[in-house]
């Protein structure tokens, strides 16, 4: 490995173990995100010179809090503040990271601290513990640099004047707040998985973020079986994201996507994880997600798919989150399993009750199963219903698609060029076609009845 | 760090009187551990909104309304300053507040020190 492949496998993954132990050193933001940086820069310089060392991320973070100390020195702190930072100077390299893991621990939940604006807990989650650089984080979010640094800055000002405490929550707000941990890293790997075409890079590479963090949460959480549960549905979605859309921009369903292409060294391992995770006999959304998301991508074909499996899962997955998407996802997996009725009867039911009127995927669903049915007339008035609805270029594309096969054949229309490319789709087409459901992402919001 | 609990009760609401609130078997609890462990600093129990003035000035001209200047759902009926650990523990208490509990809210202000 040259120093410059050092440095930059370091950047990922020290960053945010640096940053989190300089914000307890010295308990300024700024000032620990400048010291980090200023670290990485020397360790170019230094290791081309004496070679990398035996541990980069130690070396950094010592580094880094030397440069900590001259800066409250020159800015002639209070005396223990000093005490402090030196004591965590100590020559040589301590042989246990112990403590250096609980920072990043407390980093993740300062971050993602509910009395925080869900969006400024994504931002100041890549920027901190990620290290993206705040221009990095405003495209990946399609919102203006100079927002984008303006929500960080009220972050930290919020974080500071408000008494965020930086600190892994006590025992009884640990399991509320984990969740909401979860629901911050589930949000970001939606993010850059509804991004598909080669422009959007930036935002794919949320989901290479997410991961990773996920990874490091259920390493420092190995008794948290949802955090396993997290990194496994990421992990088992990742693998599929290369196949969602064809060449031009297209929706693929689920049914349709080459399965030759899915990452099966991904699948095997988020199948693994989930494994682990189950085994604790503590089941919550994140696992029963990946669960029926192994169900899928470890299915050989389409035909193979255990969809009476799904339907249960599905059921299970109520339990914990009773919103109307998990259930017409369960309609979804009870069409297949039972015959279309079966689901046509549920999709009636959510219909009568109304919550999800105005809402897409509701008539593209009963369209679907109708489709599949053969009642080709039936499933055409509820496709019209659902574009009249949909908001999204490639979802329209798509369900005009589907249209056009429940139809008689129409006279040929007249030739008009296409004006503009169809963007990027930013959800599934419906339910059985892909995806995250938008389902769990809301169980991170706080409860506030004590 | 001292907080004050802005209490915010729903416009046209049931305001219970300090006395109502102090025999409520369901406050006595949160009521029992404020005063031992000397939480709150200060504070006042507001008249509702219908009795405030709100004073501008513009120019050298004085000007008066009658009632809150802002109309909204909620109106402050009081105030508490507390002095707890962190954001953490002043939302616990907001939580528990006798006002949080009987539908309205607590807005909780770090105070600028």
């Amino acid at each position: 490995m040259t120093p410059e492949e050092a440095v930059a496998a370091a950047f990922r993954g020290e960053w945010g173990q640096v940053v989190a132990t300089l914000i307890r050193v010295t308990g300024d933001w700024d000032l620990a995100e400048e010291c980090a940086q200023d670290a990485f820069a020397q360790a170019l310089d230094r290791w081309r010179r004496d070679g990398v060392p035996r541990r980069p991320g130690a070396w950094l973070t010592t580094t880094a809090r030397h440069r900590a100390m001259d800066v409250l020195r020159r800015e002639a702190v209070g005396a223990r503040k000093l005490q402090e930072a030196a004591m965590l100077t100590a020559p040589g390299e301590p042989d246990d990271d112990s403590g250096v893991e609980d920072d990043r621990l407390r980093l993740i939940f300062t971050c993602c601290h509910p009395a925080l604006h869900i969006e400024s807990r994504v931002a100041l989650t890549l920027r901190t513990l990620a290290g993206l650089t705040t221009p990095e984080i405003a495209r990946a979010f399609l919102v203006p640099e100079a927002t984008m640094a303006q929500r960080l800055v009220r972050a930290k000002k919020k974080i500071r004047n408000a008494g965020i405490p930086y600190r892994v929550p006590p025992a009884h707000l640990l399991p509320e707040r984990t969740t909401g941990v979860l629901g911050v890293l589930y949000l970001l790997f939606n993010e850059g998985y509804t991004a598909t075409s080669g422009a959007d890079l930036v935002r794919r590479n949320l989901c290479a973020e997410a991961i990773r963090l996920a990874r490091v949460l259920a390493r420092l959480m190995p008794d948290e079986p949802e955090a396993l549960g997290l990194l496994a549905l990421l992990l088992l979605h990742d693998a599929r994201r290369d196949t969602r859309v064809d060449a031009t921009g297209e929706l693929v369903t689920l049914e349709d996507q080459d399965r030759t292409a899915w990452d099966r060294a991904e699948i095997d391992e988020g199948a693994g994880l989930l494994e682990t995770a189950l085994r604790r006999g503590r089941p919550g959304p994140y696992q029963i997600q990946a669960a029926i998301a192994a169900c899928h991508t470890t299915a050989p074909t389409a035909a193979d798919t255990d969809w009476a499996d799904i339907a249960a899962l599905y059921g299970e997955l109520l339990r914990f989150v009773p919103s109307p998407v998990v259930r017409l996802n369960r309609a979804v997996a009870v069409g297949m399993a039972q015959g279309a009725d079966a689901g046509l009867e549920l999709v009636a039911e959510l219909e009568r009750e109304g919550e999800l009127s105005g809402y897409h995927l509701l008539p593209a669903t009963r369209a679907d199963l109708l489709r599949r049915s053969g009642r080709t007339t039936e499933a055409a008035q509820a496709y019209e219903r659902a574009l009249e609805l949909v908001e999204n270029d490639a979802e329209r594309s798509f369900l005009e698609r589907r249209l056009t096969e429940c139809r008689p054949a129409p006279p040929p229309p007249s030739r008009s060029p296409r004006t503009a490319p169809p963007s990027p789709p930013p959800e599934p087409a419906h339910p059985t076609a892909d995806g995250p459901s938008p389902s769990a992402g809301r169980s991170a919001r706080p409860r506030r009845d004590g | 760090m001292k907080y004050v609990l802005l209490i915010c009760t729903p416009v046209d609401g049931e305001e219970l009187s300090p006395a109502e609130i102090a025999e409520d078997p369901r406050f006595l609890s949160y009521i029992d551990e404020v005063r031992s462990r000397d939480i709150v600093k200060g504070g006042a129990r507001l008249r509702p909104a219908s009795d405030a003035t709100t004073v501008r000035v513009q120019g050298d001209e004085v000007l008066l309304t009658d009632g809150p200047f802002i109309e909204s759902k909620e109106y402050i009926a009081g105030i508490d300053i507390i002095e707890v650990a962190d954001l953490d523990e002043a939302i616990s208490l907001a939580s528990r507040h006798p006002a949080a509990l009987g539908g309205g809210s607590v807005e909780v202000r770090p105070v600028w020190e």
